[in-house]
C-alpha cells in the first residue's frame, strides 16, 4: 500500500527532495549503508527492482522496538509458472542488518509473510523477494523507533525461557479450504536472547541465543523455510499461508544457535 | 555570544539548584516529576525521586532522569541535613529512575535494588548509551549504569536508624526488577513505577503479572502511597484504582481479540479507545501496552 502511496506522490516528493533535503532529511533515513555495504554484502552486483512485487507494511513509529510487527505482502498468488521463492528482510541500521530470509514454494499458495521485529534505531527495513525467473525486486519503508524507556529485547526472559520450545499452528476456524491459500500462524517460544550487552555492567551475561531456523512442511512439501536472526521478536511468531489439496499434517521443525532443535505437527482436515 | 554561552552553561544548574522536594511525611521528601515524555528539553527528568531520613542514615529513592538531577537531588540533601547518605534505591531499570546514580557514588554508598537489576541494567545499557545523545541531550558511559552491590531477592530491611525500610522485590509486573519500599514509621509505601497515577501506565514487564502484584500490594498496610509518576503522595489503596481498571481492561480486550482471532495489529490499532480521556501521553503508550500484553497473552494458556 505504502508502495502505491509513494508513486502517485513521486513528482511532488522528487521537488520537495531538490529543494528541500539537506535540512529535512532525518535521522537514519540516509540509505548509504544499504547502497555501499548490505547490498553488496547480501546480493553481490545482482540488479534489485524498487517494484510493487511485494508491499511492505510497518508502523512509521514503532510503538514498542521490542515488538514491531511487520508484513509483507505478494502482490500475485503463487503458482508452478510464477512465484515468489524468497524473500529476505534487511534492518539497515541494526545491529545486524540481516534479519530473516524466508524461502516459499508454489504449495504456500501466497508468498506473503508477517512477523514481529526488533528495531534499534530510526531505520529503512527492505523485503527484497525473488521471483522463480532470479529476479530481484524491492519495496521498503521507514521506521522510527521509539524512545524513552523501552529496549528491543524481551520483557520476560524467564518465561519464555520456562516454556522454550513450545510450539503452536492456529488456522482460522478448525478446517481448511481445499486448492485455495489459508492463513496459517506459527508461534514459537523461546526467549530469542540478542547477546547484545554491556559487560562492564553485569557480570550475569545472557550469551546470545535465538531461533536461527524454522521449517514448516504440509504432507511434507515444504511451505515456509526461513533462516532467522537476532532481530526477530522474543517468542517468534509468523503468519503465512498456505494451499492443501487433502487432509494432511503440518510440521514445524526449528534449530536455535545453540544447537537445541523443537518439532511440533498438526493435523489438518478440510 | 558570551552571553549565550553564558546562559547556556548557566540554565541546566540553575534548574538543578532549584530541585523541589516535599516533605510529604516526617523524614519522606519527594520530588514531583512531569508527564512528559523524555526529550532534550527536560532531559529525561520526569519521575518521582526523593529520599528518606532516619537518625543515622539516608536512603535516596530513585537517583533522577539524568547525571545532573542525580547531583541536584545529592546537593538539596546535603543542604537540607548533616545525616549522610548511606543507600541508593533504584526501583527499577528504566532511564528516569537510574541516571543520577553515578552522582552518589562513593566509598560508604551503597547501591540497592532487585536481584535481576543488574542484568537489565547490562542488557539495556547499549541501546540506552546510544540513544542518549540524541534523545534526552547528554552522554552517558558505562559508569553511569552503577548496579546494586546489595541485590533484593525477596525481602531486605535497612535500618536508617529509629526506622526500618522493608524493600520487597515483586516479580515481573511493570518491569522484571521492580522493587518497592515500605517505611514502617509513617507508613508510607513508596511504590515506584509499579503505581502510575495521570500519567498513562507502561507495562514493561507482565500484564498478568502487574495485575497479581496489585491485587497483592492492596494487603499492604500504610497510610499513604508515592506513585513512580504522579503527585507526590495518595491515599492508600484507593490510589491503585485507576491503574487497576486500565490493566484489568487491556487484560479483558486482548483475550478477547486473541479469542476471535485478530492480529497483533489489529489489537494495537482497535484495543481500549474508551481509557483515551482518562490517561495523559495515551498515544505514546497505549499501543505498546496492547503489543506487550498481547504476545505475554497469546502463551496464557500454556
Amino acid at each position: 500500500m505504502k508502495t502505491c502511496i509513494r508513486n502517485l506522490l513521486l513528482p511532488l516528493s522528487l521537488f520537495a527532495l531538490v529543494v528541500t533535503a539537506p535540512a529535512t532529511r532525518a535521522e537514519g533515513e540516509d540509505e548509504t549503508a544499504w547502497n555501499t555495504v548490505l547490498k553488496q554484502k547480501l546480493f553481490a552486483d545482482r540488479p534489485i527492482v524498487e517494484d510493487q512485487t511485494v508491499a511492505i507494511t510497518a508502523p512509521y513509529r514503532a510503538e514498542d522496538p521490542a515488538l514491531v510487527p511487520l508484513q509483507i505482502t505478494s502482490q500475485f498468488p503463487q503458482t508452478a509458472e510464477k512465484y515468489i521463492r524468497n524473500i529476505t528482510v534487511v534492518i539497515d541500521n541494526n545491529p545486524v542488518p540481516f534479519s530473516a530470509s524466508f524461502d516459499f514454494t508454489p504449495e504456500s499458495g501466497k508468498a506473503d509473510i508477517a512477523t514481529r521485529m526488533r528495531f534499534n534505531a530510526y531505520t529503512h527495513v527492505r523485503a527484497i523477494a525473488e521471483t522463480n525467473d532470479g529476479k530481484l525486486h524491492m519495496a521498503k519503508a521507514f521506521v522510527k523507533a521509539s524512545g524513552g524507556c523501552s529496549a528491543p529485547i524481551g520483557t520476560d526472559i524467564e518465561a519464555a525461557k520456562a516454556r522454550m520450545g513450545k510450539m503452536k499452528f492456529k488456522l482460522d476456524g478448525d478446517k481448511v479450504t481445499l486448492g485455495q491459500p489459508n492463513p496459517l500462524q506459527l508461534l514459537v517460544s523461546h526467549p530469542n536472547i540478542t547477546g547484545m550487552q554491556m559487560d562492564q555492567i553485569s557480570r550475569i551475561i545472557q550469551p546470545a541465543h535465538f531461533v536461527n531456523e524454522v521449517k514448516v512442511s504440509f504432507a511434507g512439501k515444504p511451505i515456509l523455510t526461513a533462516k532467522t536472526d537476532i532481530a526477530i521478536s522474543a517468542d517468534p511468531n509468523f503468519r503465512f499461508y498456505f494451499t492443501p489439496d487433502q487432509a494432511g499434517e503440518l510440521k514445524a521443525e526449528i534449530k536455535d544457535n545453540l544447537g537445541n532443535q523443537y518439532s511440533a505437527t498438526q493435523a489438518v482436515t478440510p | 555570544m558570551g552571553i549565550g554561552l553564558a546562559l547556556l552553561g548557566f540554565s541546566p544548574s540553575t534548574q538543578a539548584e532549584t530541585l523541589s522536594l516535599q516533605e510529604i511525611a516526617p523524614g519522606v521528601h519527594v520530588h514531583q516529576g512531569v508527564h512528559q515524555l523524555p526529550d532534550t528539553h527536560n532531559r529525561g527528568e520526569i519521575a518521582n525521586i526523593g529520599f528518606i531520613e532516619g537518625e543515622r542514615c539516608v536512603a535516596v529513592i530513585d537517583s533522577g532522569g539524568s547525571p545532573e538531577q542525580g547531583l541536584a537531588l545529592k546537593r538539596r540533601i546535603e543542604a537540607s541535613t548533616r545525616i549522610p547518605i548511606c543507600y541508593v534505591i533504584n526501583t527499577h531499570v528504566h532511564p528516569d529512575h537510574i541516571y543520577g546514580n553515578l552522582a552518589f557514588k562513593s566509598a560508604g554508598v551503597r547501591f540497592v535494588g532487585h536481584h535481576k537489576l543488574g542484568q537489565a541494567m547490562a542488557m539495556r545499557a547499549p541501546y540506552y548509551t546510544e540513544r542518549a545523545p540524541s534523545q534526552l541531550g547528554f552522554q552517558l558511559s558505562p559508569e553511569h549504569f552503577v548496579p546494586p552491590d546489595l541485590p533484593v531477592t525477596e525481602t531486605l530491611d535497612l535500618d536508617l536508624g529509629g526506622r526500618t525500610l522493608r524493600l520487597t522485590a515483586h516479580a515481573t509486573a511493570h518491569t522484571d526488577n521492580d522493587l518497592s519500599i515500605l517505611d514502617r514509621k509513617t507508613g508510607t509505601l513508596w511504590l515506584g513505577d509499579l503505581l502510575f497515577m495521570g500519567h498513562v501506565p507502561v507495562v514493561d514487564g507482565s500484564l498478568n503479572g502487574w495485575l497479581e502484584e496489585i491485587r497483592k500490594l492492596r494487603t499492604v498496610e500504610a497510610q499513604r502511597v508515592v506513585p513512580g509518576h504522579g503527585p507526590v503522595v495518595a491515599a492508600w489503596p484507593l490510589a491503585l484504582t485507576g491503574e487497576e481498571n486500565y490493566l484489568k481492561m487491556l487484560q479483558a480486550e486482548i483475550r478477547s481479540a486473541i479469542k476471535e482471532g485478530k492480529t497483533i495489529d489489529q489489537a494495537m490499532n482497535e484495543l481500549g479507545r474508551t481509557a483515551k480521556p482518562d490517561w495523559q501521553l495515551f498515544d505514546d503508550f497505549h499501543k505498546r501496552n496492547i503489543a506487550t500484553g498481547f504476545a505475554e497473552l497469546e502463551w496464557e494458556d500454556d
